[in-house]
Formats: structure tokens, sequence, C-alpha cells
């Protein structure tokens, strides 16, 4: 059985902070179709298009017709853990530090076996189910599950290393004046957070849900406004070293093309806050994010941006908005990189049009703040990558990699 | 495939041998390159042989290290002319290989002398460079998997294989505890120290079930023979042993889920059958020694026993050069060191030696008949490369 995680106990400022490491994040081009996968939580192999065997570890050639059509398709992810290791000694500095460390060989019910990291509840002879995560160095690997959830598998610390679990984790919230930013502070009260900071600009201003927000437990407001480069640093300076999860829920949804806009007014509001914004809290945060992502329980382990799925494919309704949307979503492929040698992942969360006041002519589907805050904590519960969050968010990514040409052309008409 | 095509026949080997055993004694870790140890043994076999390196004229080389060159940089390197040339990256089967391409090379007359070496150095820190990039599938699949190298992978294919057969850590302790009783009397090898079974059963873990003794050390170092013809080495006065029979195979029985056996088990029959010798024959036996599991099924895949039957076997025989089943007569890689793909030709070597009657260490009684195995490359999950040789000495 895990051993619940312990709250960690206060840091001693006098201590090594312990420099971050990464795990061998060499992969062949091929292999990447596992990384696809794994970024969105999905179980994929090769599948051979010819004679339908399922194929591993990846390969350019079936091993049963020669076929080159090897496509990454969804498998069935059971099987049986045959032989059990427990590693003691590592050539590695990564998995030297994180010793004793478990691996296994799993005969997959599919056809291959497959090496794969074990989690604690797991034990040889007994059935499992494989997962694809991204370790550390935000690479592909797969991960046994016992078959069954157990009670506190997620504190596992094989499984940890693998995920972004708020438990115990710092967090900031970057905007609490939104609906989104106070639903998703509750929701990472709720999924264990030690503290959940949320900025609030101006905090003179009273604004609706003030109250609410203010009795969530482990809440604890910060003066931060995005717009203010002297503000981002100032918040940095005081709070960056105790943050382990920031999420950037400024927004700034208006209505409209480019041509109908008079003048660069809103399209420089829209770019402050959300390109700006974000660039302000990367510059502050992420080299102390990216320095602290091997400390302990409560390292550093994810900057999120909630980004409109309208990022991914121009909706000329909100043109303007999307184009700073895609603006953001490019950063933070950037942002993936910069953040990496640290271990610290990088989460988009897309979504479609939301039940707020900014959407209000939009037609349902909407996606409530609070499926859009428990999709993030699952999300950073499971270590992905990229989340797709609502009906709306769903269905352009799916016509996105039908036919992209066919997408603009709906999304204009 | 029509069912009545002609099948091709295995041509004996008439009048190969081996001549001119050379090691060049191991180091822990070297400053020297691995051109410098092959080189060595190249001189070696060449003044072993009373020869000059204008009479080699085929060269087969086994490196790990002697990138970015292959054995085409080696002719320059060295000075050879061959007309004949192979390289052989094939690790722990490697000297095996070897020698049945050069055998047919000097029966078939494409070359007169062919010199097979196999040399690698370590330097502190190239045995972890190696593994990381060992194949791509280990780079995909199982170097980011805890990084604890083939003793990690092996660990596995053990862990299974005692499962599934019952087998102890103390019967591969028998192993490894012989080897050592053997590597006692043999000037190279790098352990000097006795091992008892308890200390086998007391060492640290390295990757359960594997512990310390049953790992083998990565060093430096080099082995080299040569191939000629028997008429040739007689001419020469050069002690050789007879090629009887050989055997290679890889990737065998893909579709084991881990793997519990080798190739040999699908061509021994055809091995025994080419050289007219039973495995009842057989005088002594040098396995590939990477770990001990592996020695086990050789055992069993070799016919020395049935399948699942290694670990009584290894409890009903003592396997010391002097005992019932004389096995990794020098001490083996376990005992002696792994020079990279050296290790693939040390069981080679010690096997001239001990039917030429010239062994460093440990003598086989009345040694007529020996066998030589060879395993190795384990690129994703299992050791892919097989091979067996059977050689016999002057009396046999």
């Amino acid at each position: 059985m895990t051993k619940p995680l312990a709250r960690p106990k206060r840091k001693d400022p006098l201590k090594k902070t312990r420099l971050p490491l990464l795990p061998a994040g060499m992969r062949s081009r091929t292999a990447h179709g596992l990384t696809a996968a794994a970024a969105e939580g999905r179980f994929q192999l090769q599948v051979c298009a010819d004679c339908a065997q399922v194929v591993y570890p990846p390969r350019d050639a079936c091993p049963r017709c020669l076929s080159h059509r090897l496509p990454f398709r969804d498998a069935d992810n059971r099987g049986t853990l045959l032989a059990e290791t427990t590693i003691r000694t590592s050539t590695d500095v990564y998995f030297r530090e994180r010793m004793p460390w478990r691996i296994g060989t799993v005969a997959l019910d599919a056809g291959p076996s497959i090496v794969a990291h074990l989690h604690g509840d797991l034990r040889e002879g007994e059935r499992t189910r494989l997962q694809l995560k991204l370790d550390k160095s935000g690479q592909a690997i797969v991960m046994a599950l016992p078959a069954e959830d157990t009670p506190d598998m997620h504190d596992d610390p094989q499984w940890r290393e693998l995920t972004c679990d708020p438990k115990y984790r710092r967090v900031l919230i970057t905007d609490g004046r939104t609906a989104v930013g106070q639903a998703m502070a509750e929701a990472l009260s709720q999924a264990g957070a030690a503290i959940v900071f949320v900025g609030i600009a101006d905090p003179w201003k009273p604004f609706p849900g003030e109250d609410r927000l203010r009795k969530i437990e482990r809440v604890e407001t910060v003066a931060l406004d995005l717009t203010d480069t002297l503000s981002v640093n100032e918040c940095a300076g005081e709070f960056a070293p105790k943050i382990d999860i920031l999420i950037n829920t400024a927004e700034h949804v208006r209505a409209g093309g480019i041509i109908e806009r008079k003048g660069l007014t809103v399209t420089r509001e829209e770019l402050e806050i959300r390109y700006f914004g974000l660039t302000r809290l990367a510059q502050a945060f992420g080299p102390v994010l990216r320095a602290r992502g091997a400390d302990g329980v409560n390292s550093a382990a994810a900057f999120v941006n909630l980004l409109s799925v309208y990022a991914l494919a121009n909706w000329p309704a909100y043109g303007a908005f999307s184009a700073a949307e895609a603006a953001c979503l490019s950063a933070a492929q950037s942002l993936r990189a910069e953040l990496r040698p640290g271990g610290v992942k990088v989460l988009n969360v897309f979504f479609g049009p939301l039940e707020t006041e900014w959407y209000q002519t939009v037609q349902p589907p909407k996606v409530a703040p609070s499926a859009l805050a428990r999709a993030t904590v699952s999300a950073l519960q499971q270590g992905l990558e990229d989340v797709f969050v609502g009906d709306v968010a769903e269905d352009i990514r799916a016509r996105l990699a039908v036919n992209a040409k066919a997408l603009e052309r709906e999304l204009g008409s | 495939m029509a069912a009545d095509r002609p099948r091709s026949e295995r041509m004996p080997y008439d009048g190969v041998v081996v001549a001119a055993p050379v090691t060049i004694p191991y180091r822990r870790y070297s400053t020297n390159t691995a051109h410098w140890w092959v080189g060595r043994a190249v001189r070696e076999v060449i003044g072993a042989a009373g020869l000059t390196s204008a009479d080699i004229d085929g060269l087969s080389l086994a490196s790990f290290t002697v990138g970015p060159d292959t054995a085409i940089g080696l002719t320059q390197h060295l000075g050879l002319s061959p007309r004949w040339l192979d390289h052989v990256p094939l690790g722990g089967a490697s000297g095996v290989v070897a020698l049945r391409r050069a055998a047919r090379a000097v029966q078939c007359g494409d070359a007169e002398f062919v010199v097979c070496v196999a040399g690698d150095t370590n330097q502190v820190d190239s045995f972890r460079r190696m593994l990381s990039t060992f194949s791509r599938f280990a780079q995909d699949a199982v170097y980011p998997y805890g990084s604890g190298g083939p003793n990690a992978s092996f660990a596995l294919i053990t862990r299974n294989y005692m499962k599934r057969y019952g087998a102890t850590r103390e019967d591969f302790g028998r192993i490894c505890v012989a080897q050592r009783d053997n590597a006692l009397k043999f000037p190279h090898a790098l352990m000097k120290k006795p091992l008892t079974l308890d200390e086998y059963l007391g060492a640290r873990a390295i990757s359960d079930p594997i512990h310390l003794f049953d790992c083998v050390m990565p060093c430096a170092g080099a082995e080299a023979f040569l191939v000629c013809r028997d008429d040739v080495a007689r001419s020469l006065g050069l002690p050789a042993a007879r090629l009887l029979a050989t055997i290679e195979r890889h990737n065998a029985f893909p579709e084991d889920p881990i793997q519990y056996r080798g190739g040999w088990a699908l061509d021994i029959a055809e091995f025994y059958a080419m050289a007219g010798v039973t495995a009842a024959n057989v005088d002594f036996v040098q396995t590939y020694d990477d770990y001990p599991v592996i020695c086990m099924m050789q055992i069993e895949d070799l016919g020395f026993c049935g399948k699942g039957e290694g670990a009584q076997f290894v409890r009903a025989n003592t396997l010391t050069a002097d005992g019932s089943f004389p096995h990794n007569t020098s001490g083996g890689q376990l005992s002696v060191g792994q020079a990279g793909a050296a290790g693939g030709f040390l069981g080679l070597v010690e096997a001239v030696r001990q039917l030429t009657g010239a062994p460093l260490g440990a003598a086989v009684p009345d040694a007529a008949i020996g066998l030589v195995s060879g395993f190795g490359m384990i690129t994703y999950d299992r050791g892919l490369a097989s091979g067996a040789a059977l050689l016999a000495g002057g009396r046999a």
C-alpha cells in the first residue's frame, strides 16, 4: 500500500536546494508518437495498418509483415507483470539520487512485452494497466499501475515524479477577479494544495465573489497586476520561491475581428493582459520555477496556461482575441523548452466559450468555470501537457486534425 | 514457399584450424585507445605464428570503442593489406561469428591467414556513455527506465527464469564460485581473491535478484586468434585446434514474452550432427557468462540437460577445470573481467589453449573436444545473438 505523503516541513533556508536533473531524453523520431499520446494522456501504440500487429518498441517496419504503415492508435493497455527488479545501482545521476527504482517486464494482452516503470502497489505476477506519461525530460515513458486504483496511489514516489499533483504544493492563481480564477482557487484548495495564492489587481476595488473567495480554505490573496511589470516583479520577489504551480487565469475576451476595430486600443489591451502578462509572469517566475524542479515533495511542477481553443484555429467572430490567444500558445511552446531543464511542465488547457458574461451572446455548449477548474486539476494530477475541456474544444481539435483548411472555412462562415 | 524446394546442406569445415591464441592482460581502466589494444593483440598473433604483417591477408575486428573507425580504418592504422576484411559488431557472439566467417574464407581460399581480433578500451565513464546509445531500442525503451544497464535487463530475465524453473541464487552462485576457483590459477584474471558461496550470497544487491558477484567488471583488454588451414599450421609448426562445427542464430523465439532460451535450441541438432559428436563427448564448455542465468540457459539449450534442468545440473556437477563438467576454465568474464567485445572472444581463445595443451591456468585433464558458446547484444529486452563452435585438439 502506498504510504500517504507527509506534509513537507518548512524548508531550512540554509540547506542547498537540490539542482534539477533529467533522465535520458534522447528519442528516435518515431518514438515521439508515444510522446504525442502521453501529452494528452492517451495510451497509443503503433498498430500495423496491414496486419494489425501491435508493435513496441516503436519501429519503422512491422516485425510481422514488414509493412511501413505503422500509425499510432489507441491500444488496450492491460497486461500482466511477468518479472520485476529493484534497481539499486544506476549509471545515471538522475536515477542515482532516486534509488531504489522499480521496473518490470509487462506482457501486454495485445501482444508485445513492455519494460515499464512500476507503481509501488503493483507486484510481480499481477494484472496491470499501463499508462504513457511524460517524465521529467518531457519524453514519453510507460508506467505500470495496479489493475484497480489503490488508496493514496497518487502519492507513490515514482508516480509523483511523473505528475504535477497539487497535493501539498503551493499554487499561484494570477487573477482572482474572474469566475474562472475563483473556481480555480476552490478546486486547487480541494485538491490538497498547501496554500493557494490568488492575485488581485487593485485590491482596494471590490469585485463579485470576493467574500466567497476569501472564505476558501488555505486561500491567500496577493497584490498582482499582470499589466504592470513592477507589480509582477514585486509579487515574484516575495512569493516566487514558494510557488510550485503557477496558473495564469488572466482573461480578456472581446468580440470582433481585426477590421472593425478602430485603432489599437482594444488590441493593445488584449496583448497587455494576455501576451505581455504571460511574458511578465514567465520572466519573473520562470527562472525560480526552473531552479526548483527537484526541490523535494513540493518541488516546482507546472506552469499552466488557460488558452482559448481558438488559439489553434482563428474564430473571426472573436478574431483579434483569437490572435492574442495564438500568441500565448506560441509563447507556451517556447516556455516548454525553456522550463524543461528544470523538469517543470507547461500545461496548456484549451477550452471553448465559457459560461461567463463575456461569452453572453454565444450559443451553447459552453464550459462552466468550475468544469474548467476541475479539468485543470485532473490534468495536473495526471501530469498532462495538453488538455481539451468541453465539447467545443474537443470538436475543434478533432476537426483540425482531419482538415485544417476546412475548419478555417467553417469558422469563417 | 514450395515444400519440395531444394534444401541447402552445411559443408564440413575440412581442415580449418584455430591457432595462436592471444590474450593481452586486462586492466580495469585504460588511458590507451581501442586501437592500441587491438594493435598489441594482432602483433602477438603474428609473432606467435612466426609470420610477418605482409603474410596476413585476412582481418576480422570486433570492438565497441574503436569508433569512429571500423575494420577498414584499422588496416591502414596497423599497416596491413588484407584481401579479406570483416567487422563483427556482435558483442558476446563476435568470437564464434568471426571464427565461422573466417573459417569459410580460409577453407575456400579467399584468404590464407585471417587474424580475428577483439579489443576494447575502458575509460572512466565510457561504459555509461555506451549504454545510453547502445541501440535505438535501448535509447527509446530501456535506458530511460532507471538506467540500470544490462544489470537491470538481466535481472528481469533472471527473475523470470527463477520463478519459471525454481532455480535459486545458490544455483547461480555455484557457477560464479567455480569460475572464481578457475580464475585464481589464471594469471590474467582481474579477480584475485577467492570467493565462497556465503560471500556470493551476502554480496550487495545491484538490481534484484542480481547481486554484485553476478555482474562482470567492465575493463580494457584484447583477445585474438589466427584461422588458417591445418596443413599450413603444421608447416609452421603451430599447435592448433580443428574446427568441427558452428551455429549462429539471431532474434530467435521473438514470440517469447521474456527470454528463457536462446537461439542454440533451434540449431543444436545440426550442430552436433555436423561435428559427428554428441554433448556426452564434450570435455569442457566455455559459455558466455555475462550473467550466470545465461550460462544455465546455454547448458540447457546446448543439450547438456533438459530445459529447466540447469539448476539441478549445476547442483549435480562440479564446474571447475578438474570437475565433472569443466566450465569457463580461465574464470570467464565474471572473474577475468569483461573487456568489451573481447568478452566474446575470451572463451574461444581459452578453448584453443586447452585443446593445444597450453593453458595459462588450470588445465582440463585429457581435453580433446571443447565447446564454445557466444551470446550477446541485448538491444531491447533480450540477447539477440547466439552462436556456438565445437573444436577438437590433436588427439580427438
